[in-house]
């Protein structure tokens, strides 16, 4: 039984203009546990509904969402459900409950009962994973957009969940604070075995999950490994752009020189340096 | 910008910063009440030295707490002359006169005494804000309203509101400012002279205020409810206040102070209490 499954999702709502909006489309696929998938679309494209759907903040209007096999709409599993799903959302300002850093990571913990030492113990380890303990007492505002966001993340962090979901949560923030963000996210997926769901429009963010899913309004256009990028059409024919080493190899490949598909600094390094080996001969 | 969610709190390591803000509020309270019951110059004297062992126990500097009661100060000065020159006795002669304003020496001694009651009654509240922070003190008040619970009273609700208040403060003054640049930006004029133009010029900056605020609110609930926030429903507390042994001293110090005042207010036993004291 897959972690997270969407069985024929159809979700629309009314915008603020009175038309109906069809966010989702028969959407359909799953999510295993310690899995790093990566989320794009444009804009509209129904990624943030998607998001919703997974914990029960909204209920689909067909079709079912199941986590570990409870419905989202079972309203007496919500609780569990949001156990183990957790979401970081765009703005880390409207996800602080309070003025102090260790208390907002604490509320969590705090809502699931458990007991003052192993509360203080979650806290702790959430914050050190996300490298801010020696912000813990400081207050929210004294922080940079990265800190704030990775305070946000330790909050989610802190109830242990198997699954979590970052809505854009970088899409605030400079390319330092999503580096910083970005790391933490990695390290967690491989030390903790926790499954990532990245909502984004970087694209060079997605180029390193394992799995890529591209949401074109409200329909899932492509899902697959890395080998994506080696068909660039399906990002492009849904208005998205390509990575940069992406694009510059491709320019490369353009002028009769092949050095595959790299995806980031290091891989592009390697492919052309290969190349130039390769041709030296 | 200072950062207004931590109100006026002085941060030092005093025993008055330590203690238990149960303990302080209570204290407050009893304090509160303590100075109604005060109508000698001796009491006032007698309770003031308390409050100023008080300060100097919280170390923060009496300057600082003056200067934090300044507009207070000037209220309550004004009060005090005004109270002076109204002040009416038909029992005894005025010590001076100009026209309709009398002065007379009882309503020196009542406006003094009026005086010397508002300072008490704002130095301690002070000195709590002072000393505790605005999470303490919610965390306080929601412990001491815990009782409340019995009559279905949402004390966990009323506690989570004002810290949530307290945390927004900042946010929205920082999305005031934004919203007052981008209207400044269009030609809006909020350095007007006209009163009448000001206020105008302020509902194109209040309505995106509040759409956004209402926004803010929506994208915070669906944050705690993604944190498993279902109410005080079997929700546990990291930190949990603990009252230690000193606080209780003290709480039990300022009942005596309270029990002084009131033998010299009603004179309980005659003044063979005060006998009793020196033997």
């Amino acid at each position: 039984m897959p972690f997270l499954e969407f069985k024929n999702v159809e979700y629309s709502y009314v915008s603020g203009e009175d038309e109906l909006i069809q966010a989702l489309k028969s959407v359909s696929f799953s999510v295993e546990r310690g899995e790093f998938v990566a989320l794009v679309g444009c804009n509209g494209s129904g990624k943030s509904t998607l998001a919703r759907l997974c914990n029960g903040l909204i209920a689909p209007d067909s079709g079912q969402v199941l986590v570990d096999g409870a419905s989202t709409t079972d309203k007496s599993a919500l609780f569990d459900i949001r156990k183990k799903i957790g979401i970081v959302f765009q703005n880390p300002d409207n996800q602080m409950v309070t003025t102090i850093v260790e208390d907002d990571v604490a509320f969590g913990p705090e809502n699931l009962g458990l007991p003052p030492d192993e509360i203080r113990a979650r806290v702790d380890w959430a914050l050190k994973s996300v490298g801010m303990s020696e912000h813990a007492h400081s207050g929210p505002f004294r922080l940079s957009g990265g800190q704030k966001q990775r305070v946000a993340i330790a909050g989610v962090l802190a109830i242990k969940p198997e699954l979590m979901i970052l809505d854009e949560a970088t899409g605030m923030l400079d390319p330092s604070g999503r580096r910083e963000v970005l790391d933490v996210i990695k390290k967690l997926n491989r030390d903790e075995n926790m499954a990532v769901i990245m909502i984004t429009h970087f694209m060079e963010e997605a180029a390193s999950a394992d799995r890529i899913i591209v949401l074109d309004s409200g329909r899932i256009a492509a899902d697959g490994g890395k080998e994506l990028f080696k068909t660039p059409e399906v990002f492009e024919s849904v208005g998205l752009d390509l990575p940069l080493y992406v694009r510059l190899a491709r320019r490369l490949n353009e002028i009769g020189m092949d050095i595959g598909c790299p995806l980031s600094a290091d891989e592009f390094a390697a492919c052309v340096s290969a190349a130039i080996k390769g041709e030296g001969k | 910008m200072r950062d207004v969610s931590m109100g006026q709190y002085y941060p030092a390591s005093s025993p008055v910063h330590r203690a238990d803000p149960r303990i302080k509020l209570v204290i407050l309270l009893l304090y509160l009440v303590t100075v109604f019951f005060c109508n000698s110059f001796f009491s006032f004297g007698f309770l003031t030295v308390f409050v100023l062992i008080t300060i100097f126990l919280s170390r923060v500097p009496i300057l600082k707490v003056l200067k934090s009661i300044k507009i207070v100060i000037i209220i309550l000065v004004i009060t005090t002359l005004l109270m002076m020159i109204f002040y009416t006795d038909t029992k005894s002669t005025p010590l001076a006169e100009w026209g309709i304003f009398h002065i007379y020496l009882n309503g020196i001694y009542a406006a003094i005494k009026l005086g010397w009651r508002l300072m008490l009654l704002v130095l301690m509240p002070t000195v709590l804000t002072l000393t505790s922070t605005p999470t303490e003190l919610c965390d306080g008040l929601e412990s001491l309203l815990s009782p409340l619970k019995v009559i279905h009273f949402p004390v966990h609700e009323l506690a989570l509101i004002m810290s949530i208040a307290l945390r927004l403060i900042p946010t929205l003054i920082e999305e005031t400012d934004k919203i007052m640049n981008a209207q400044k930006a269009r030609g809006a004029a909020f350095e007007s002279r006209n009163p009448f133009k000001k206020i105008k010029a302020m509902i194109p900056v209040l309505i995106p205020l509040f759409v956004s605020s209402f926004r803010r609110a929506d994208e915070l609930a669906d944050a705690m409810d993604s944190r498993c926030y279902r109410g005080a429903k079997g929700r546990t507390r990291m930190k949990k206040l603990k009252a230690k042994l000193s606080d209780f001293m003290a709480l039990l110090f300022w009942c005596a102070i309270t029990v002084c005042i009131l033998f010299l207010k009603y004179n309980w036993c005659g003044w063979a209490f005060i006998a009793a004291l020196a033997l």
